[in-house]
């Protein structure tokens, strides 16, 4: 099978590109283990000098079999698992399959647990791109803003501590509405993070979007066309920012979204430089729903009646949101008893990893760490 | 006849045994002082980036570069399978020892240097620290390892592009001294009574570029780009092999430093050295110990365990200790002839380390060029910039020796040179871009030709 695949990928760059000096092509394992494949990601490059001239991501070295665990556990029960795919978003992953599963009992949960879940997510999605932010800098050589962004963070992760109790996989939903009521100063804490932020984003950006070796070298590298996004299924920041408008928060409305006024931010090029701009103008408009959310969370109950034994109608749904990477999807089958028939999960960043070779060919090596950081790949979600 | 033995024997010593034993001093001190500019490092990046930094291993983590060195040490030594071992083995080898033999041509202050009478000093500096090159390319060769190889092979091309510019940096601040010794170029600016970075700042700003490029140091450090390369050429060493090469790494950047010292800096004189009205600055060295000593006393009551607080005290008394030393030839006329010794010394060091902050400090701050770009501007900008530079500076020499310009008056003439230097090399530059934007998308040319 490895051999195979060995050939494969270098007839192809055979064919297509001839090295430079005529030269023997040069093959770099790059991961599982290296400092920026953000995990144990694998990557195959094929090398001209620094130039590459193809690549392969091998994956699945993170497989847990998170879709098959689904099929064996009760619908409750397999809640807490799906925190375990996007790690750093985990907030989102659990409003999407609560969201899914609600959808499959036809039942939706209190006003009261909407707004706080849009808190929750969106306090979450900022944490998710200051993640990336201090990790993508620190691929490009910039040491210092990762610390800032995991100072900013921890804030977030307090949050979250006070609220559930867990601070990374914090299974803080619950199907039909929270787990949790509201703690007394949730909204004081939220408003005192977001009145820092602003000026902390900021800060962020005078150390890097005019900095004239930062646009050195994500201008122009890695470009996706919006053509080539949207044949490849891409979703979240790296297709706005190819320049399409589209975000399921606007798109398909779920928890409290459509209550909010924001903005999506797009892109015109499509490189790294457009998804960097993206994704910090996000963390801005994150901040602003959060402010809107937390002066109006409605009094009532924060969980719907479904019982305590789940047992939804026999049937099929689909139900997706955009998580901080993108599309999070679930498929979820029902054949009557508590265990879903079948799970299937559409991880973002596993379908946009697709687009990593297309992004790749033809820059060099120090930009393949760049363009792995600018997909903002969780390798617990690429593998599940 | 006793007396002539006497006097051979002396002159022996004096002429073989006296180096031998600044040689060992400088092998063994050498890598404590790295141990504690790696610490002050480690400090400075936690300060910018809103943490500690070590704080376990002593009070404030002062003994971290021991219990660092310790752990090298003992550390297993793995030479890879498919290795060149003797390549592998000389290779950092000759790396460190570059390093350590440029250090002989330095001059610490008047007093303190080991080969005393080099009229070729500084070209001795810059030609042995250069041959570390060879550790670094045989290094990444001898491991067998793609990772080594391409840190090696982009080092060589970048250490060969910048080594040009920093030569060509110096050559113009050497035309203002005409000579390559150390004492008579601090003397030459000495007497002209300014320092040759207000002369020849464009040289200045060159060198200053380049020296960060050659000692591999962000954002020119791409032979060990960890995100990129896990650690470049020295992806395959571990322990004592690896510290050879820190060693070394480091000691670059002590050297370089003080190239830059001696020769745009002023080496080891004092601020305005010759103006009679700037002589109270001879208490700043004194007052800055008593500070710091102050500071220790202060914060040795809020230490949390005994052994802390002994410590701090310790820091504390040798810093007055440090204080009296430097006081006492300002304030006592017995120990006069002792000022140029040891205040030389101090501004020395102050302005070596000065000069070590500000690389520490664009580490912290920028990222790292890709290797097209760090090629583009050594070829394209600083080596027609520098050779310019050279060029504007010898015709300033002359129009200011034609009116018979001396001193701060030369700043007249070698200030336009300046502009116009700058100029020229920022058109040659617009110039390539301009005919380069048009095959952009031409297969790019063989960056390792160099």
């Amino acid at each position: 099978m490895e051999a195979e695949r060995e050939t494969t990928l270098s007839s192809e760059a055979t064919t297509e590109n001839k090295t430079l000096l005529g030269a023997d092509e040069l093959i770099i394992n790059m991961g599982p283990q290296h400092p920026s494949t953000h995990g144990v990601l694998r990557v195959k490059l094929k090398l001209d000098g620094e130039r590459v001239i193809g690549s392969e991501c091998i994956i699945g070295y993170l497989h847990r079999g998170v879709e098959k665990i689904g099929e064996n556990r009760t619908y409750q029960q397999f809640a807490p698992y799906v925190d375990r795919m996007d790690y750093v978003a985990a907030v989102s992953n659990g409003l999407g399959y609560c969201e899914a599963i609600e959808k499959l009992l036809v039942v939706e949960a209190p006003p009261r647990a909407r707004v706080i879940r849009t808190i929750l997510t969106e306090l979450q999605r900022i944490a998710s791109h200051l993640l990336w932010l201090g990790t993508h800098a620190l691929d490009i050589g910039a040491l210092t803003p990762l610390f800032y962004c995991m100072r900013e963070r921890e804030e977030i992760l307090k949050i979250f501590e006070k609220y559930c109790g867990a601070r990374l996989t914090t299974h803080a939903f619950r199907i039909g509405g929270l787990q949790y009521e509201a703690y007394d100063t949730l909204e004081k804490d939220v408003e005192r993070f977001c009145k820092d932020f602003e000026s902390r984003v900021a800060e962020y950006e005078t150390l890097l979007t005019q900095n004239r070796i930062w646009i050195g070298r994500t201008k122009g590298v890695g470009i996706l066309t919006a053509e080539d996004a949207i044949a490849f299924g891409v979703t979240g920041p790296v297709l706005r920012a190819s320049g399409v408008k589209w975000d399921l928060r606007k798109a398909a409305p779920y928890a409290a979204y459509d209550q909010y006024k924001f903005e999506i931010p797009v892109g015109t090029t499509g490189d790294t430089y457009d998804r960097y701009l993206v994704r910090m103008e996000e963390m801005r408009q994150s901040r602003l729903i959060c402010l809107q959310a937390i002066e109006n969370i409605p009094a009532g109950p924060i969980l719907a009646k479904v019982g305590k034994v789940l047992k939804p109608p026999p049937g099929e749904v689909y139900h997706a949101i955009e998580a901080p990477k993108g599309e999070l999807g679930y498929y979820v089958v029902s054949d009557g008893t508590v265990q879903p028939y079948r799970v299937r999960i559409r991880p973002p960043s596993f379908i946009n990893l697709q687009a990593f070779d297309r992004m790749v060919r033809g820059h060099l090596v120090a930009d393949v760490v760049a363009i792995i950081g600018t997909i903002d790949i969780v390798l617990g979600e690429v593998d599940r | 006849m006793m007396q002539a033995v006497i006097q051979a024997t002396m002159d022996f010593l004096k002429l073989y045994w006296a180096p031998l034993l600044c040689g060992l001093v400088i092998v063994a001190v050498l890598p404590l002082i790295v141990g504690y500019i790696v610490l002050v490092e480690r400090k400075l990046m936690a300060d910018m980036q809103a943490r500690l930094g070590p704080m376990r291993v002593g009070p404030h983590g002062l003994l971290q570069p021991i219990a660092d060195a310790v752990k090298l040490l003992i550390k297993e030594d793995i030479i890879p399978d498919n290795a060149d071992k003797l390549v592998f083995w000389l290779a950092p080898v000759l790396s460190v020892g570059a390093a350590l033999l440029s250090i002989a041509g330095l001059a610490i202050g008047p007093a303190f240097q080991i080969a005393k009478d080099i009229n070729i000093g500084i070209l001795f500096v810059v030609g042995v620290s250069a041959m570390g090159i060879f550790g670094i390319v045989l290094g990444g060769w001898a491991s067998n390892s793609h990772y080594s190889l391409m840190g090696s092979l982009r080092s060589s091309a970048q250490l060969v592009s910048y080594e040009t510019a920093a030569g060509m940096a110096l050559v113009s601040g050497l035309l203002l001294t005409g000579t390559l010794n150390i004492k008579a170029i601090v003397e030459a600016q000495y007497n002209e009574g300014i320092w040759f970075v207000m002369l020849a700042p464009v040289a200045f700003f060159i060198y200053l570029v380049a020296s960060i490029a050659e000692t591999n140091r962000a954002p020119f450090d791409l032979p060990e780009a960890e995100s990129e390369l896990v650690a470049g050429y020295m992806t395959e060493f571990s322990g004592f092999r690896w510290s050879l090469y820190f060693l070394a790494e480091y000691t670059n950047m002590i050297v370089v430093s003080s190239v830059a010292t001696t020769l745009f800096l002023g080496g080891w004189l004092r601020p305005f050295a010759r103006v009679h009205f700037f002589n109270f600055l001879d208490y700043v060295p004194p007052l800055l110990m008593i500070g710091v000593a102050g500071y220790c006393l202060l914060r040795t009551p809020k230490q949390p365990s005994r052994v802390q607080q002994l410590f701090m005290l310790a820091v504390a008394g040798l810093c007055l200790a440090l204080a009296l030393v430097l006081l006492a030839p300002v304030a006592l006329p017995i120990a006069k002839p002792l000022y140029a010794g040891i205040h030389g010394g101090f501004w020395f060091i102050f302005k070596v380390s000065a000069y070590i902050y500000f690389f520490m400090w664009l580490r912290f701050t920028i990222p790292r060029y890709r290797f097209d770009q760090l090629m583009r501007l050594g070829w394209q900008f600083l080596i027609p910039l520098s050779i310019v530079n050279v060029l504007v500076v010898g015709v300033a020499l002359i129009v200011g020796s034609y009116f018979n310009l001396h001193g701060w008056s030369m700043l007249l003439v070698t200030t336009p040179a300046a502009i116009i230097a700058l100029v020229v090399a920022l058109m040659i530059l617009a110039a390539g871009q301009q005919s380069s934007a048009g095959k952009e998308n031409a297969p790019a040319s063989d960056f390792y030709a160099g």
